[in-house]
């Protein structure tokens, strides 16, 4: 700090803290703060806001647990509250995302990293930056097109025979996670990229000239050292995914429900800002309670994705 | 390596860049085709008339300038504060780095949805509390850019920090004993080596503005960007019209590629000209 305002001078080191401060209280945590308070008020009209009826209770909260479905995995049929259904499926399937995304980004990560002419790499990341570029919304839509039930995808592989009759792709949460692979997977490719890149060459070749299976030379050497690419992507993909709003409603089915689109329900359709507060609460807290978790299962550090 | 598994890899990423061209492509080719619903098969005959409705549609061209005002102000906000922050995230050290540091980063993981509701919370809450029917403090695209700048001056400030990383503190020294000013160590010396970040800061901060969705969902009011429009359209009564203005927009992403490309080849020429090794 004194060697800022030994370079830069009082007035200019004032200027930086003040927009520092700024972003992260003004824009950052001050709205966090307000969205906690009011998660623990009522929904009221607006001339009884302030008044005896307006008191904190966890009510928004015990929302989560109204209203139960009657579900039947592996075979047990038990009862549970819709939104928790939801909130669980939202997780299990950003997770599957996650990983898909990861099975189909590796292999392409190394391809650059090792296999490709460090001469054709920038021209690579050009071609792959394009899709980046082009809104979420035209990519979830471009694959609305592709998957309709008389659409393309459909009438190739009946072309080609692989299937006798057009299949229905957009049900349950099938659409969903193509969608959302297809939108976040290079939030996983550049990460393991610049992991698998700092690799030494020589390190790979050694393990050849030693008779290493190519499997084994990924899983001992290759994968452990990208480890820190593959959490950050991971917790990029995860985290994007389970907050995604626009793919669960451009591909969602009737029978799929995102969580993101239970706390917009409430927000804009119930005007119910303080229940919509809690449920964003809720996502916001069980997302990063969940992504600490798995980093503590996987043995990752904060401070490794953060490179 | 084996020529198999050589042969194998090269066809994986071919298969991969196809995976990702595709969509794009399929996307642009309804736009093509005179058809009502958005879709190249059936193939009913070349039309441009997609193009002429959508010149012709009032809302999508007010949503497209509402997004470019958005994007403007959001890449200029973020640009401050992000070099701002990065200036000082490089000047502190110790705990303090490590927590401001943490902060900063958390907010690129933070769901859009959150942000787009507390933003939009305590805002409507102060404008309540003064009692007051002032702009700022009522649901509009002003919100969304401050919504948006909460997360995207993080992007920002993750590149002028890398760029930081390369710059010579002793530069500055050597202006403040020749008697620079502050003002001007920072105008004509500081500055000036973190630009190529800065402009980097910028095009991604306005890139991320067009595609923001779920921040300006919740804060938009009545107001529509172009996001936002074409959800609804997608949503409603779709016409190949969006395809349209997604011809639009890839062709100019693929025209600034082109031309990015083309000025990297030709400063790589001009690098490889003195031969160095």
């Amino acid at each position: 700090m004194q060697d800022l305002i030994r370079r830069y001078g009082a007035g200019l080191t004032a200027i930086i803290c003040l927009l520092v401060f700024f972003w992260l209280a003004i824009l950052v945590v001050v709205p966090n703060i307000t969205l906690f308070e009011s998660s623990f008020r009522p929904y009221l009209p607006v001339t009884e806001i302030g008044g005896p009826k307006d008191v904190y209770s966890l009510d928004n909260y015990l929302k989560v647990f109204s209203g139960q479905v009657e579900v039947s995995p592996l075979g047990f049929t038990f009862l549970i509250p819709v939104h928790v259904l939801t909130f669980f499926l939202t997780i299990w399937y950003s997770v599957v995302v996650t990983f898909l995304c990861f099975l189909i980004a590796y292999p392409m990560a190394y391809y650059m990293a090792k296999v490709a002419k460090p001469s054709s790499v920038p021209t690579l990341l050009l071609l792959i930056f394009v899709p980046l570029w082009v809104s979420e919304v035209l990519r979830a839509f471009a694959w609305w097109i592709i998957l309709a039930f008389k659409g393309p995808l459909n009438s190739l592989l009946l072309a080609l025979g692989l299937i006798d009759a057009p299949v229905r792709w957009i049900t349950g949460y099938d659409a969903v996670v193509i969608g959302l692979i297809y939108t976040y997977v290079l939030f996983m490719l550049f990460p393991v990229y610049n992991a698998v890149s700092s690799l030494d060459t020589n390190q790979i070749e050694a393990a050849e000239d030693l008779g290493a299976p190519w499997w084994k030379i990924h899983w001992r050497i290759v994968l452990p050292h990208a480890k820190p690419g593959v959490a950050s992507g991971s917790v990029m993909v995860f985290m994007l995914s389970a907050g995604s709003l626009l793919v669960p409603s451009i591909l969602g089915s009737t029978t799929s429900q995102w969580f993101t689109q239970t706390i917009n329900q409430w927000f804009n359709d119930a005007l119910d800002w303080n229940t919509a507060s809690a449920y964003a609460f809720i996502l916001l807290f069980l997302c990063t309670v969940f992504v600490a978790l798995a980093m503590w299962a996987f043995k990752v550090k904060l401070s490794d994705i953060a490179k | 390596m084996h020529r198999i598994r050589l042969t194998l890899s090269h066809l994986y990423a071919t298969l991969f860049l196809i995976y990702l061209i595709a969509p794009l492509l399929v996307m642009s080719g309804a736009a093509f085709n005179d058809s009502k619903l958005p879709s190249i098969v059936p193939w009913k005959g070349w039309t441009l008339r997609w193009f002429s409705e959508m010149a012709a549609d009032d809302r999508m061209m007010l949503a497209f300038v509402n997004t470019l005002w958005v994007a403007a102000a959001v890449a200029l906000l973020s640009v401050i504060v992000g070099t701002a922050s990065a200036i000082l995230i490089n000047s502190i050290s110790g705990r303090v780095r490590t927590m401001v540091y943490g902060l900063m980063i958390s907010t690129i993981l933070i769901p859009g949805v959150v942000i787009g509701i507390s933003t939009m919370l305590l805002w409507t809450k102060v404008g309540n509390a003064l009692d007051t029917d002032f702009f700022l403090f009522r649901a509009g695209l002003h919100l969304s850019v401050l919504g948006q700048v909460s997360y995207i001056a993080a992007m920002v400030m993750l590149l002028v920090l890398a760029r930081l990383q390369s710059f010579d503190a002793g530069l500055e020294e050597a202006a403040l004993d020749l008697g620079a000013s502050h003002a001007q160590v920072m105008r004509r010396i500081l500055l000036p080596h973190l630009y190529p970040a800065i402009g980097a800061g910028a095009a991604v901060a306005f890139f991320q503005s067009i595609e923001n969705y779920n921040v300006t969902q919740f804060t938009r009011g009545g107001a529509d960007t172009l996001t936002v429009y074409v959800f609804s359209k997608v949503r409603s009564g779709i016409t190949p019209t969006i395809n349209a203005l997604a011809v639009i927009m890839i062709s100019v992403t693929i025209l600034a590629a082109i031309l990015y490309e083309i000025r990297r080849r030709r400063q790589e020429r001009l690098m490889a000209a003195p031969p160095e090794d």
